[in-house]
Order: C-alpha cells, then sequence, then structure tokens
C-alpha cells in the first residue's frame, strides 16, 4: 500500500502548569487512508480533541508538541512555522466544529466568506469564485443556493449553518477533513442528515474524515475504523464493525455496555465504576487500572502499548501474546 | 392511563411567552404582539412510583413542561394536581410548603445546578432546615446517610462542587433532591451531559433509588434510548403538544404517529445491521409561526387537506396508544410492527461484561 | 424558546472544539493543608506572584497605607496644629537650609511653613479615608439596589435603573458638587467644618453608585437563571433569601474588581473637590488642597509645593488603579 495520507506517530502533548508538566496526550500513532473516515472517540477528557487540534496546527497555547510526529502526504507538518501551516490548513486539511456560529463571521455574508477563503487558496477570479461557492452550497444541500449566498449566518437554521461550515472546510478540496462533534449539536433528525452528507462527500471526493465524537452511534454508521481515546491514549483501534460488536479492551467492553439499548429489557445498565482520572492523577501502569474488572498484576506496573490482535490493535495486557516474563508480580 | 389513581395528573397545561419586542418598538415597527406558545394543551398522568418521560427535539417544549409542573413558571392555563390538590389554589408560601417539601427537581447543568461558594453538606442540608424537618446533630447524620445512599462518603460532605467531576454533581443533586424525604422529581436531562459511563451510573442509581423509595419520575429527555430505558410510560413531544403517548413497549413497538417513526429511524444503529438512517428532510418550524392545522403537516409524507387546517385530537387506538394523527384516524398508516428495529448495543455477542 | 435551547446541548465539557485549553478541572490539583499554605499556593496568589507591576503596585500603595495610618508617629511635625508651624520656615526649598532658621525639610514646605513631607503623609490620611468611606458607602448602596432590581426585576427594576440612566447622564464630579453645595446650603455656618468630611464621603459615594449596581443588576440577572437558583426556589425559600445566601456571595467578585478602579477614582474626585476648594477645610489639607495651594506659587519657582503633592497623588491612584486592572485580569477566566 502507498503511504497513508495522513501518519500520527508517538504524538505527544503537554501542558506546563506551576505544577508541572502535564501530559494530556502520550503515545497517539494512527493513520487515516485515502477516502476513509476515522472515528475518534472517547469521553470528555479523554484528549479526543486536543488531538484534532494537534493536527491542524492549532494547540493553544501553553499547550505544546512535546513528541512525535504528524505527517501529511509524506511530509512533517507538526513543526512547520505558523504561515507555512495556515497554508496547509484550509488548502489541504479543512475543519468542521461543534458548533456552526463560532466558524462563521456573523458580520459577513456566507458568500463573502466562501469567497473569501476560495482566493485565499486559490488563483479564482472573484466571479470564478462566487459561481464556485453557489456550488459548493449545492452540493452540501443548501436549497436556492443562488439567493442564499447573500444571507448572513443568523438567517440560516442550526443544520443549514453546519452545511454551510461543510461548504467552507470543502473550498479548497482539501484532501482531509478534520471533523470534531460536528453534529452535536443538532437535533437528531439533523444530525442524520448531516452524517449522511459527510460520508456522501468523503465517498464522491475521496476525502480522508477523522470524525472526533463522544457518541458511538455516530461512529457506528459513519466510519470506517475507529479509535477509542482513554486518559490521552489510544486505548482500541480497528474496524468499526469489530470495535463496536466485538469489543476487546475491557473499557471498550464497558463503554459498548453502558450504551442503554432499545428493545432489550435490561433493568441495570452496565457502568463502568469511577470516572476518567484527571490529568493529575492517571495511575501508574495502565491509566484504566482502577475501574478494570479484568485488571491483574501486570496492569498496575507496566503501562501497555497497543498491541496488534487481529483485526485491530489493542493496549491491553490481556492481549499480548508474548510470554510474561517471571519478574513481574 | 389507569393502573393505580395518579399521584401527577397534569390536564391542558400550556404555557405561552410574550416575546414581543419592547412597547415603544412595537409601536414604531408596527409590530404584532408575538406570542410563543411553548407548550398548549398537554394532559398526562403519573402514577406512583412510574415514571413518565417526556422525548422530543429542542424546542418542542418539554423542559417548559417540566418546569412549569414543579412550580417554576406559572401556567398560562391548564392545571396540574399532586396528590389530590390543585397547585393552582396553594396561594401563599405557607400552603406551598407540603408541595415544595414532596415535589423536587434534577438539573440537566451539574456545574450550574450546586451553588459554587456551598459546601456539599450546607447544599444538601438547605431543604432539611428550610424545612424545619431536623435539627442538630441529626441534620449531619441526614446528610451522612444521604451522601451514602447517592454513594458518595460523609467525608465529601466537607467539600467544595468544584471539587468533583460532572458525575458526582449529579449525584449530590439527588441528594439535595431527596433531602426533605421527596416523592415526585421532575429530571429535565439529567444525563445529557455526562459520559456514557457516567450516565451509566446516574440511571442505575436512579432507578435503585425508585425503587426503594417509591419515586415517582417525570424525566425529560432528547434521548430515545435513555428513555426506552428508564420509563413506563412515554410522550412524544412536537412544537408544544403531545402527538403520541403510550406504554413504552408499545409506543416503541408500534409507533403510530409519523413523528414518533421518524424519530425512531433517526436513532443510530449499533448493532451494525447495515441499516441506512434516512435522513428527514426538513427541520423544525419557527414555534412563534407554527404551521396551520396538524404541526407536523409540512414535513409529513402522509398529510393531506385535512392535516393543513385542522388540528388532530389525541385518540385512543387498538393498542392502547394516544395518538393525535388524521392519518391513523382515517386508517391512511397501516401499523407497524417494528419489533426488529431498533435494537440493542446492549449484548455484545458473548463478550459479557 | 429562551428555556428550550440551552438545554438541549449535548456534553461538551470536553475544551471547545478548537481552541482546546487546559481546563481547571483537567489539572486541578489536590488542595495542600493549612488555609496560609492554601491561601499562598491559590492561583490569585500565584498570579500575584508572577506579575511585577502587582507586586510593585502593592507595595507602593502599602507604603501609603503605613504612612497614613501612622502619620502622627512618622511625621516630622503635626500640620495640622498651628503651633507646631513656623512662618519663617515658609517656603524653603527641599533639602536646603531655611535663610532664617536653619531648618531642612526633606521635600521643603509650603507658604505657611508647613513640612510638604509631613502634609503628604496627613494629606494622605484624609485622601484613604474618604475614598475608602465614600467606595464603601457606594458599593453597599449599588449593591443592594442591583440585587434588588436583577432579581426582582418588574417596575421596581424599572425605577431603579432609570434613576441610575439619568444620574450617568451627569459628570460624577457635577453630582458630588452639587450634593455639597445642597449640604452646606443646608447646614448651619459653625458646623461645616466638622461634618465636611462626611458630606464629602456621601456625596463621592451617591456619585458613583450607579456602575456597582448596574453590574451587580447585570450579574445577578445572569445567576437567577442558573439552576442552584432555580433548586432554591423549589425548595420554598422566601426570595430575600434566596438573594443573600445564594445570589450575594456569587456576584461580589466583579463588584470588587471596580471597588479597587473606584477608589482611585474617589480619591481623585475627592482631590479635585479640595482643588476647587469645596472639600475638606483649609485647616486639614489634604493632597488636593495642597496643589491648590501650590499652584499659586508654580510659576514663582516655589515647584515643590505642588510637585510633590501632586507626585504623591498620582503614585497613589496610580497603584491602586493598576492593581485593581491585576485583579480584574486575574478573576477573568477568559484571560488566564
Amino acid at each position: 500500500m502507498a503511504v497513508p495520507l495522513l501518519q500520527v506517530r508517538d504524538l505527544r502533548i503537554e501542558i506546563p502548569t506551576r505544577r508541572g508538566v502535564l501530559t494530556a496526550i502520550d503515545g497517539v500513532s494512527f493513520d487515516i487512508e485515502d477516502g476513509e473516515i476515522l472515528g475518534v472517540v472517547g469521553e470528555s477528557g479523554a484528549g479526543k480533541s486536543l488531538t484534532g487540534a494537534a493536527i491542524i496546527g492549532l494547540l493553544e497555547p501553553p499547550l505544546r508538541i512535546a513528541g512525535g510526529e504528524i505527517i501529511l502526504e509524506g511530509q512533517r507538518i507538526d513543526n512547520l512555522p505558523y504561515a507555512r501551516m495556515r497554508a496547509i490548513r484550509g488548502k489541504k486539511i479543512g475543519a468542521i466544529f461543534q458548533d456552526p456560529l463560532t466558524s462563521l463571521n456573523p458580520l459577513y455574508t456566507i458568500g463573502r466568506q466562501l469567497i473569501e477563503t476560495i482566493q485565499t487558496h486559490t488563483d479564482l477570479s472573484s466571479s470564478k469564485a462566487r459561481d464556485r461557492s453557489i456550488e459548493l452550497l449545492r452540493e452540501v444541500g443548501i436549497p436556492a443556493p443562488e439567493r442564499r449566498i447573500d444571507a448572513y449566518p443568523h438567517q440560516f437554521s442550526g443544520g443549514m449553518r453546519q452545511r454551510v461550515v461543510i461548504a467552507l472546510a470543502l473550498c479548497a478540496n482539501p484532501r482531509l477533513i478534520i471533523a470534531d462533534e460536528p453534529t452535536t449539536a443538532l437535533d437528531v433528525s439533523i444530525q442524520a442528515q448531516i452524517l449522511a452528507l459527510l460520508k456522501r462527500l468523503c465517498r464522491d471526493h475521496g476525502t480522508a474524515v477523522m470524525l472526533v465524537t463522544h457518541d458511538m452511534g455516530v461512529i457506528a454508521e459513519t466510519a470506517h475504523r475507529v479509535a477509542v481515546m482513554y486518559a490521552g491514549r489510544i486505548a482500541e483501534l480497528g474496524p468499526v464493525r469489530e470495535v463496536v460488536k466485538h469489543p476487546k479492551h475491557p473499557y471498550t467492553e464497558g463503554l459498548m455496555g453502558a450504551i442503554p439499548a432499545m428493545g432489550h429489557d435490561v433493568d441495570r445498565l452496565n457502568q463502568i465504576e469511577g470516572s476518567m482520572p484527571r490529568l493529575t492523577a492517571i495511575p501508574p501502569g495502565c491509566a484504566f487500572n482502577p475501574r478494570c474488572p479484568k485488571a491483574f498484576d501486570r496492569c498496575f506496573v507496566e503501562r501497555p502499548d497497543p498491541m496488534a490482535s487481529d483485526p485491530s490493535q489493542v493496549a491491553c495486557w490481556l492481549y499480548d501474546k508474548q510470554p510474561v516474563e517471571a519478574a513481574h508480580g | 392511563m389507569a393502573e393505580a389513581t395518579a399521584l401527577v395528573e397534569v390536564s391542558n397545561l400550556a404555557k405561552y411567552f410574550d416575546v414581543s419586542k419592547p412597547w415603544l418598538n412595537r409601536v414604531l415597527e408596527r409590530d404584532k404582539r408575538q406570542i410563543l406558545k411553548a407548550v398548549d394543551g398537554v394532559s398526562f398522568s403519573i402514577p406512583k412510583g412510574r415514571t413518565f418521560s417526556l422525548v422530543g427535539e429542542s424546542g418542542c417544549g418539554k423542559s417548559t413542561v417540566a418546569r412549569t409542573v414543579v412550580g417554576l413558571y406559572q401556567p398560562t392555563k391548564g392545571k396540574t394536581v399532586f396528590d389530590g390538590v390543585d397547585t393552582a389554589d396553594l396561594k401563599s408560601r405557607r400552603a406551598q410548603r407540603p408541595f415544595r417539601r414532596r415535589v423536587q427537581m434534577i438539573f440537566q447543568d451539574p456545574y450550574a445546578s450546586l451553588n459554587p461558594r456551598w459546601r456539599v453538606r450546607d447544599i444538601i442540608a438547605e431543604p432539611i432546615r428550610a424545612h424545619g424537618l431536623l435539627s442538630g446533630q441529626d441534620v449531619d447524620d441526614r446528610v451522612d446517610d444521604l451522601l451514602t445512599h447517592v454513594k458518595l462518603t460523609p467525608q465529601d460532605g466537607a467539600k467544595f462542587p468544584h471539587e468533583f467531576s460532572g458525575g458526582q454533581r449529579q449525584r449530590i443533586s439527588i441528594a439535595r433532591a431527596l433531602a426533605s424525604s421527596s416523592e415526585f422529581l421532575v429530571c429535565d436531562e439529567p444525563t445529557s451531559a455526562l459520559d456514557v459511563s457516567v450516565q451509566a451510573q446516574i440511571l442505575n442509581l436512579m432507578k435503585d433509588l425508585q425503587r426503594e423509595l417509591d419515586l415517582t419520575y417525570l424525566f425529560i429527555s432528547h434521548n430515545l434510548a435513555v428513555v426506552y430505558h428508564v420509563s413506563d410510560w412515554v410522550g412524544v413531544m412536537y412544537l408544544g403538544r403531545l402527538v403520541e403517548w403510550a406504554e413504552k413497549r408499545t409506543l416503541f413497538r408500534f409507533p403510530r404517529h409519523p413523528y414518533t417513526r421518524m424519530l425512531l429511524d433517526t436513532i443510530p444503529d449499533l448493532d451494525m445491521t447495515g441499516r441506512e438512517r434516512v435522513p428527514v428532510a426538513g427541520e423544525v418550524p419557527n414555534p412563534i409561526n407554527p404551521p396551520s392545522g396538524c404541526p407536523f403537516h409540512p414535513r409529513c409524507a402522509f398529510a393531506n387537506e385535512r392535516c393543513q387546517s385542522e388540528l388532530p385530537k389525541a385518540l385512543p387506538t387498538a393498542e392502547g396508544t394516544m395518538v393525535a394523527c388524521h392519518a391513523v384516524e382515517e386508517d391512511r398508516l397501516p401499523l407497524e410492527d417494528r419489533k426488529t428495529v431498533p435494537v440493542l448495543a446492549g449484548g455484545n455477542d458473548g463478550a459479557g461484561v | 424558546m429562551a428555556d428550550d435551547t440551552h438545554l438541549d446541548h449535548r456534553p461538551s465539557s470536553e475544551p471547545p472544539i478548537y481552541a482546546p485549553k487546559a481546563s481547571a478541572a483537567m489539572i486541578e490539583a489536590q488542595e495542600p493543608a493549612g488555609r496560609w499554605r492554601r491561601a499562598w499556593d491559590s492561583d490569585i496568589a500565584y498570579s500575584f506572584r508572577r506579575s511585577p507591576v502587582a507586586v510593585v503596585s502593592a507595595v507602593i500603595t502599602l507604603i501609603f497605607f503605613i504612612g497614613a495610618l501612622f502619620a502622627p508617629w512618622l511625621a516630622p511635625q503635626n500640620p495640622f496644629d498651628p503651633a507646631s508651624l513656623n512662618l519663617m520656615n515658609g517656603f524653603t526649598p527641599p533639602m536646603t537650609d531655611n535663610a532664617f532658621t536653619g531648618e531642612q525639610f526633606l521635600l521643603g514646605t509650603d507658604n505657611q511653613g508647613r513640612d510638604i513631607l509631613s502634609t503628604i503623609l496627613y494629606g494622605s490620611r484624609i485622601s484613604l479615608l474618604v475614598g475608602f468611606a465614600s467606595v464603601i458607602f457606594a458599593l453597599i448602596l449599588g449593591t443592594v439596589l442591583g440585587l434588588l432590581a436583577g432579581y426582582l426585576g418588574g417596575w421596581l427594576d424599572s425605577v431603579i435603573m432609570r434613576i441610575a440612566d439619568v444620574q450617568l447622564s451627569f459628570p460624577a464630579i457635577l453630582i458630588a458638587l452639587l450634593i455639597f453645595g445642597v449640604a452646606r446650603a443646608m447646614l448651619p455656618r459653625d458646623m461645616q467644618n466638622d461634618v465636611a468630611i462626611y458630606v464629602l464621603i456621601v456625596a463621592i459615594g451617591l456619585s458613583n453608585w450607579v456602575q456597582y449596581a448596574r453590574t451587580v443588576r447585570g450579574t445577578t440577572m445572569v445567576e437567577k437563571n442558573k439552576e442552584y437558583v432555580h433548586a432554591a426556589r423549589l425548595i420554598g425559600l422566601h426570595p430575600f433569601k434566596i438573594m443573600v445566601r445564594h445570589v450575594l456571595p456569587n456576584v461580589t467578585g466583579p463588584v470588587l474588581v471596580i471597588a479597587t478602579i473606584g477608589l482611585a477614582l474617589a480619591i481623585i474626585t475627592e482631590a479635585t473637590l479640595s482643588f476647587l476648594g469645596v472639600g475638606v477645610p483649609p485647616t486639614q489639607p489634604s493632597l488636593g488642597t495642597m496643589i491648590q495651594v501650590g499652584q499659586d506659587y508654580l510659576f514663582s519657582g516655589e515647584w515643590w509645593i505642588t510637585f510633590f503633592p501632586g507626585l504623591a497623588l498620582v503614585l497613589l491612584a496610580l497603584s491602586v488603579n493598576l492593581l485593581g486592572d491585576w485583579l480584574r485580569d486575574a478573576l477573568n477566566p477568559k484571560l488566564r
């Protein structure tokens, strides 16, 4: 296989605080292929949004990339100066955020914002850029785009605004779109529309999508592969069907069991006791060990790295194929 | 909704908000008064010890119902009868006391529902002290007891809310709601701000407490799976009205109203059956100018002229469902048995947790 | 749908989208034991230690406080006591022997032979007293009115805020002048000097309550829609109890910031009024009085009479102001 579109290698993000340096993301590695939708799922504080922000070069100080590499189309982008990163952002990587209102300038018509973005990344003339904007709006399913292009963001409903944001992200035909909770602020019926749109764009243009969300349901019906994050690390990474139907990591298993299920009359949900540790209190060994029903000696001492367990990768000692050395315990 | 006698009976409840511009602007701009009918004619009753859920999209008025039932809003029309007493008759603060003691609320945002300047112990003790239920050392003992009940420790009482995670704060909220030995809890999206694994903890806790203390819940949520899990009865709201309500299994297996069916279709498929979610066209209309007739008709595939002009009344069906839909009434909408769809995520094919 | 929209947002305690920040909850550490230890470790104390401007301003403010508080012991002479003054010492330049008495004064003397340093020490006493008292007066008045207006709303809110609007359309100094003038006209002549300082406090206080009221009203209107206030209402507490016990503790933060900046403003207002000759009686000179006295001699070469009190006023007002600025930033989570 050719070189993946995006490679993240051993990414590490730190927050220097007055009480010492905290590690928010630690040793995260994954690839995204052309045209693939990779779901990144996790609970709040797992570091999924930070990973997205790091890729797009929008980490806010004092957060910083402290180690690892981010490689886009064979070119390292995590150490680029701000100006060069800005050129890549938008042109090669597009972004969709949770709240469409924050991504749109309320003072300009959406047409002006689209045209500006298109002209930043291409040499199109104003009228050509306008034509392209209308075409984009039509593509994301905005009715009567010739008319709506001169409307202001507040004249659109939440779902329509998110479509405009997607159009903005598509302006320069990026190879990769980072979508951070794109449907979280929307109602269920609108959510389905937006996800269908993302899937269609991905299919038609071969754009890869990194879909960051807390909602397993969204992942299950949209993504090809999924990375489950816990306390700044990837717990499990694999084909979505495999992870959803046959979760391997005890955390993923617990997570799937905790989702209330329709039609299944269970009296109690499976619950994972406790909550995700704060960054200041990540336990030694596997970060999940205090909540894990299957933890054994080794989990409290040694931190597991993702290990292959076909067809997935699981960061759990239960799946270690190497014989355990006698020294442990 | 027969069964036992109802603890809570809401009849024809309506809440309108005046969202007009200020008087001067109205005069100058020749605008009319604008009335937002957040809730318009909602009726249901909840037997003691049971859970009734209201489900719907944002803006359907479900939270307004919750707040009107507990008395945070004055109803525009209709009434709430709690344990045989019409709450509108409770005029003075003194007359309201028993109602205030017995009815409490659990809120959505665990970060806003606890006073950040108060210690947890004082937060939980406040209802006890305000109603003069206990005094002195007894208050502390009761608080310890409540904290243990919601699976926190008595030591946690000395801390401030910011020292707790979202799930723990929601436990504190529940402890406060139970402090005055309340019987009826109105829960307004109590888990929608929580992570899935924490949501499971809170839902389990609420079920345990209901069994143990014979609590009655009015549960508000946008999440159908959560609603299915916690409820006995479910009501579906659209633009300020209940469009369909029934015992939960009946509702989820034989949904009659097109809107209910649409909502069920949008549930993400965790079973990976490969079923494509059918995106529904259109969005919820502006509730200030709701469509004429049946409010759902612009999005409904079964709408005819009657739907555009005449507001449907809620009528019982053979399955025991109450539905407000002309198409169902005229038998234009065949019964659908959804015993296969939608399902589960629960049993992970043998990979027991 | 004001009530419904905000209730339907889904889990998002995650740092907001593409501006992820290290949220407090993510990095919060265990609190070490001990009240002092905790105070030293708190974010406010830390941000204070890290800000040189705040530390320098605090030191200068503290020097003024100590100087004012212990003026009778620190000052070389009591400038308010005519017996200790020697007219022959008038117009002595700083650090120079007086031509007649041979005495030396660090900062020189004024026309009546008062030691400038002593006058500054005693004068800042009056400035700080008037400043503090009027700020406290304005703060209490403004907070009470703002709380009532914000929480109860309705006609009471309209009345209070319209009065505030009217008052805001006049400069504060004009209001103070007016109140001061009215009080003077109403009081018998022999009482005027004794009560002048209280009249001054009330006048400055009354001219400044509006911003406290507005701020408190705004925060109250935000807080009263928070769920913890709903919870208190559902318990059945009396509205006044809710206001005092729940809302008040949560609206004080921004008020303290205004109060600090208001202190500098009140000191300047007092100096202005005294400069205009309507403030404290001339026998008890404040910084403003001294600047006024000195300006007659500014162009005849006796610059120090105006310069040093002026410098003191600028230093005091500036450092209190900078302290207020720092406090505002330190309490504002958005700028942290």
